[in-house]
């Protein structure tokens, strides 16, 4: 039996390891140079970061997860710097280095993580505005600093854990403005308290910043990032109404997470619509196991964070072994079981304590750009679904105004324009759709599917019978 | 002119040369194309379909918003890819592409 596992972070590896431990082959296709996905990006070669001054509690879990990585690597069939970009029957196109090449298996495990969730708002395409993961990311592999005078907007725990972060390697964070209020945190403490450990280590990082003197906002509205040919600055809106602006050099922006679901998507996994998230997601058992032959795993397939990942991971490998008829050895499933479930209720609760605030996108400005890879406006997208028989459906809204049909494939675009136009139409937002993933899921030159298609001839000659 | 990124960990890979735009700036072995460039720079890239000047997003190879030209009219994603020396990095098409 071949699996092969798409993404190295905590899920595939979780799953990589519990499959070899049992003799399976395995293939990890992995887009990093190195394990580790995002949560656990592994710091570039000759940098000398202080892994433990920046990573404080979670330096352990990184240091395991790499030592885990460390020891499976000669043992599976490892392809760094490799993209998944097309699916089809039992096999998956790649490409690595500019050429092309296939994986065969004959089960699959989709660990393909998630980005960060983000809104449009006036001025988020300026130089200067990155995501909160992405800040986070670069600090982790090239110890650098997205700015010097840093705010951190949007709602998501990672806001003050980032900050904190940014603190200790010596930016000025400028101030953290989240948009969900106070009070929703407090009413979200009893799910939670589900993860007693993670909560109080947030809590942590926020009286951490406050007794630096950091400003900490809550349950703010961000009205626009401003500046000319960069950012440099944020006006926003307290509580109370007042309309305030403060000044930086650049901005970490993220409203929790989106799963990554091109590849489930193209390998015909059933979508449904999760209202917690709200967003759509692989339909899998509490295993990991979707349809024929495929399993999903990590923030990919429902959002849950590093340690639900490894779980995830760890569970759909014990699915795999199940289904195979293999007997496992050496998992405590049950015990994982339960701690998942705690997980889940966790997860839940911060859902509630940092709410996305979909009202925004509902309210924005004509003139805001809503996908930044076509330059398509909300104003677009609205007289699109005003016309007479104007799309109903987010992928007919992508066929006429060409919103998510960019490089990104609506990974930045598609939650919005899908709240614009339920909003627009009066409708639930799961009854407008969901952009579908198309091959290939991330841009491939031309002539990498030339050079390819030319290596596979080539072979197909040398192999005809003569 | 100042650069938009902070190394905040003193490199101490060897140093390679690259050209932006035909200037050269210094950056460093195993970084990547955004880092050698935002250290320098305001931003990566003119947007397509606007004026807007862009200097990446998602940082995690995402977005897709960080793509640079390279002299010889080839694109690399400039978040993950490794600089290297001699690198020649436009802003911009090269001359004569048409768009």
């Amino acid at each position: 039996m071949k699996v092969a596992i798409v993404g190295a972070g905590p899920a595939g590896i979780a799953a990589a390891d519990v499959l070899t431990g049992h003799g399976i082959a395995v293939s990890v296709i992995d887009e990093g140079r190195v394990a580790g996905g995002q949560i656990y990006r592994r710091a570039r070669a000759g940098l000398k970061l202080d892994v433990d001054a920046l990573l404080g509690a979670e330096a352990a879990n990184y240091r395991s997860f790499h030592a885990t990585f460390d020891r499976l690597r000669d043992r599976i069939d490892y392809r760094p710097e490799t993209l998944v970009w097309g699916l089809e029957e039992k096999r998956a196109h790649t490409i690595h280095a500019g050429v092309a090449d296939t994986v065969s298996f004959e089960l699959l495990i989709l660990a393909t993580g998630a980005t960060d969730r983000v809104l449009p708002i006036p001025g988020w395409t300026l130089p200067g505005v990155f995501t909160l993961g992405g800040a986070q990311v670069l600090l982790k592999e090239h110890g650098c600093l997205v700015g010097r005078r840093v705010a951190f907007c949007g709602s998501s725990p990672l806001l003050y854990l980032a900050a904190k972060q940014y603190r200790a390697m010596g930016a000025e964070i400028v101030a953290v403005l989240d948009t969900t209020p106070f009070a929703a945190k407090i009413g979200a403490a009893p799910d939670l308290l589900a993860a007693p450990q993670t909560f109080v280590r947030g809590l942590g990082y926020i009286s951490e910043l406050r007794r630096a003197g950091v400003s900490i906002h809550h349950g703010v509205t961000l009205v626009a990032f401003e500046g000319a040919s960069g950012v440099e600055g944020i006006r926003f809106r307290e509580p109370g109404g007042g309309e305030r602006a403060i000044a930086c050099d650049a901005v970490a922006y993220g409203f929790g997470l989106k799963a990554e679901t091109q590849l489930a998507d193209l390998a015909g996994i059933e979508f449904r619509y999760d209202a917690t998230f709200r967003q759509w997601l692989p339909h899998a058992d509490s295993e990991g196991r979707c349809a024929s032959g495929v399993y999903v795993a990590g923030d990919g397939a429902t959002i849950g964070g590093a340690r639900a990942a490894a779980l995830t991971g760890t569970l759909a490998a014990c699915a795999v072994l199940d289904d195979a008829g293999i007997p496992i050895s050496g998992v405590a499933r049950s015990a994982m079981r339960r701690e998942l479930a705690r997980l889940r209720r966790f997860q839940r609760g911060l859902a509630h304590a940092f709410a996305w605030p979909a009202d925004v996108i509902h309210n924005l400005d004509d003139r805001t750009m809503v996908c930044r890879c076509e330059g398509v406006t909300a104003g677009d997208l609205r007289t699109s679904i005003s016309a007479d028989f104007g799309p109903g459906e987010v992928n007919r809204l992508k066929a006429i105004t060409r919103c998510g049909m960019g490089r990104c494939q609506g990974r930045f675009c598609g939650l919005a324009a899908a709240e614009l136009t339920a909003h627009q139409l009066n409708a639930p937002l799961e009854a407008v759709g969901r952009l579908r993933g198309q091959a290939p899921v991330k841009p491939i030159p031309l002539a990498i599917s030339l050079a390819g298609n030319a290596a596979a001839a080539a072979r197909d000659e040398t192999s005809a019978p003569a | 002119m100042t650069g938009r990124l902070v190394r905040a960990v003193a490199p101490d890979t060897p140093e390679v040369r690259i050209l932006i735009d035909g200037d050269e700036v210094t950056a460093y072995a195993g970084e990547s194309v955004l880092v050698a460039v935002l250290a320098a720079r305001n931003a990566l890239r003119r947007h397509e379909f606007s004026d807007e000047m862009r200097a990446g997003f998602c940082l995690m190879g995402a977005c897709q918003d960080c793509w640079v030209w390279l002299a010889d009219q080839s694109r690399v994603r400039a978040c993950t890819t490794m600089v290297v020396d001699g690198m020649d990095i436009l802003t911009g098409p090269p001359q004569g592409f048409p768009t």
